[in-house]
């Protein structure tokens, strides 16, 4: 299926944010939004929810904790327990203390691994793969609105056009996908 | 969006814009490298392999070839080690614990003090390995099932407490330093003109494309990375110290060892990025970026940590006294009158009284002085762990058993080698990567830059 879409070209974030909102409450559906750094305030405009990063970051730490925990219980108090100067070893518990350092290092080595692959996973962002930005100045200081038509099936595309010449851009573009 | 007050010195000097950010940063990295890169590339590189020289050596051989007897047992191996894991504390400082506190003139130095922390924290790892004597044997430190009748590593010891300590410390910088990494990447990619750093910038960049999403995403890693990094920094020095606290000899066995090293730490690791970003930001032009105001706000850190640093050693003297235990006692007044006195007095001399000359607001912000300052603390530092280590041990309990200890050839060698090797990885790093987060530094141009702050629109704004 062919598609037609549209890329819009802003010089400054501020107003890339005020034309989505205008484009917004128009009711066009703003597809993606590329830019050289974070825009802070442009997802609640463009629909964008919050990421769950940070539940699964908990969700790795946990799990550290528990291997941790297991693992330690199992090493120096089930498997072989040490003898140090005749103090108990029968019991985790009691030995706690020496087994806390580790188990705090583990949950952190399982929470930032987890959470930053999971991450490069989401984003698709692995070695090797291709360059998705529609300019190369996406990267440097241009800001840029993505709009497909096929999602605005009340808009055609010169509707569109219109609309979004009208929010302060530098660029216009439309291209077949 | 974020408003600052006008009265604030600005973050960025000049009248920047968002390419010019782009084009400062790039540059180093696009055109041909200085002759100066080349000959001081040369000459780490050949004090770097001096120093693997000397490990191959002493491998071969047997840490026999260290300046150790049997009274000092951990010299300068275990010195060189927590002078360089404190080196790379100021990294993950900078850039996880001043984010959780919205410290923006992080942005300009958290890139390249990260990386010093990251080779930092390889030099360190190198000495406990090599101090095994057969490297090869390395991973018996790691709780893998075995046929020793499955005899397990020791939870209960603090050396190992280290390897866990060490190594996730190592691994979490290194992966919160390429996540930011990566956006910069795309930057030079799509900038390169040449197919081979285009390719190469390419695989670094994971095909990034700076999509909304990707950048929500981006912003809650990095806040969450810096949440599990700031514990991090703490516990790393602090079961640093444990190695030592957790002993028995007189001068170890101290309780206030772990806020103390981790003050220590972060003392010296700023020291060290004031060194290396004094000169960066002349050899490679960034001086709108890394300016007066970010070196003031550096020794304000270093006069803070090392008062606490100063603290700590007065109080363990009057401990020491107070504790009523001989041997504790004898062993700080041997530290100051004895044959060390020299170490003992030129660590007093770096480490208390020079942080205390950046109450002077004229000398905090002259460059030259904290240039100074910054490689005095470095040896400080240096004599810190030098003395804790090898005066607490040199006078035994039994006086025919007192020793001293002098550095072997092979001493000498590995640590100024690993000094050279730790300056062929920055050079590279300065070289290849891009020295500045400026995507970061973009963020607070509007905020923070000169040009935006003064401008009349702003000022009627306010």
């Amino acid at each position: 299926m062919s598609d037609k879409v549209i890329f819009a070209t802003y010089t400054d974030e501020e107003v890339l944010k005020d034309g989505a909102k205008k484009l917004v409450s128009k009711g066009i559906k703003i597809n993606e939004v590329f830019s050289p750094f974070p825009i802070h305030g442009i997802d609640p405009i463009i629909g964008i929810k919050n990421t769950r990063l940070g539940i699964m970051a908990f969700l790795y730490g946990l799990t550290g904790l528990t291997l941790a925990t297991v693992g330690m219980r199992f090493m120096m108090i089930v498997d072989w327990p040490m003898n140090i100067g005749g103090k108990p070893n029968f019991s985790y518990l009691e030995n706690i203390l020496s087994f806390i350092p580790i188990t705090f290092e583990f949950t952190v080595l399982c929470a930032a691994h987890g959470m930053a692959i999971t991450y490069l996973l989401r984003n698709k962002t692995l070695p090797g793969m291709p360059a998705q930005n529609p300019y190369p100045s996406t990267t440097d200081d241009r800001f840029v609105i993505e709009i497909r038509v096929s999602e605005n099936g009340n808009y055609t595309s010169e509707d569109i056009q219109n609309l979004v010449k009208e929010t302060g851009i530098e660029g216009f573009e439309e291209k077949e996908c | 969006m974020h408003k600052e007050a006008a009265i604030r010195e600005p973050l960025i000097l000049g009248h920047k814009t968002y390419h010019d950010i782009t084009e400062d940063v790039c540059r180093p990295i696009e055109d041909k490298a200085p002759k100066m890169w080349y000959i001081l590339f040369g000459i780490a590189l050949i004090i770097g392999v001096y120093g693997v020289g000397c490990i191959v050596y002493l491998l071969g051989t047997g840490v026999g070839v260290w300046g150790l007897n049997k009274t000092i047992g951990w010299a300068w191996d275990i010195t060189n080690f927590v002078w360089w894991v404190g080196i790379g504390h100021a990294g993950t400082l900078i850039s996880a614990v001043l984010l959780l506190f919205r410290q923006k003139w992080r942005m300009a130095i958290n890139r390249s003090a990260e990386a010093m922390t990251i080779f930092a924290v390889f030099m360190a790892g190198l000495f406990p390995l090599i101090h095994m004597g057969r490297l090869w044997v390395g991973y018996w430190t790691l709780p893998l099932p075995n046929q020793f009748g499955s005899l397990w590593v020791n939870f209960n010891s603090p050396l190992l407490w280290d390897v866990f300590a060490i190594s996730t410390y190592l691994s979490v910088s290194l992966i919160f330093w390429y996540i930011g990494l990566i956006p910069d990447f795309a930057t030079i990619r799509d900038r390169a003109k040449k197919p081979i750093s285009k390719k190469m910038y390419s695989i670094l960049s994971f095909g990034w494309s700076g999509r909304a999403k990707h950048w929500n995403r981006f912003e809650l890693v990095s806040l969450v990375l810096a949440g599990l990094a700031t514990p991090l920094v703490f516990s790393v020095h602090s079961i640093v110290s444990f190695d030592f606290a957790t002993s028995i000899i007189p001068g170890w066995h101290t309780t206030i060892f772990p806020p103390y090293f981790v003050a220590g730490a972060v003392f010296s690791g700023f020291a060290m990025v004031q060194t290396l970003m004094l000169i960066m930001r002349k050899a490679m032009g960034l001086e709108a970026y890394i300016h007066t105001k970010h070196v003031e706000y550096m020794n304000i850190v270093i006069m803070v940590t090392g008062s606490i640093v100063g603290t700590a050693y007065i109080t363990e003297l009057f401990i020491s006294w107070y504790s009523g235990v001989e041997y504790e006692s004898y062993a700080f007044i041997n530290r100051a009158t004895g044959p060390y006195w020299w170490a003992y007095w030129s660590m007093m001399t770096c480490n208390v009284i020079s942080p205390q000359l950046m109450w002077f607001r004229k000398l905090r912000r002259s460059l030259l002085f904290t240039f100074f300052i910054s490689i005095i603390v470095n040896i400080g530092m240096w004599f810190e762990r030098y003395v804790i280590i090898v005066t607490s041990l040199h006078r035994d309990y039994l006086p025919s058993a007192w020793s001293m200890h002098y550095p072997s050839h092979i001493d000498i060698g590995i640590y100024v080698g690993t000094i050279g090797l730790f300056f062929v990885f920055f050079l590279l790093f300065a070289r290849f990567f891009p020295v500045l987060a400026l995507n970061e530094v973009k963020t607070i141009l509007k905020s923070s830059g000169e040009s935006y702050k003064n401008s009349p629109e702003t000022e009627h704004a306010h």
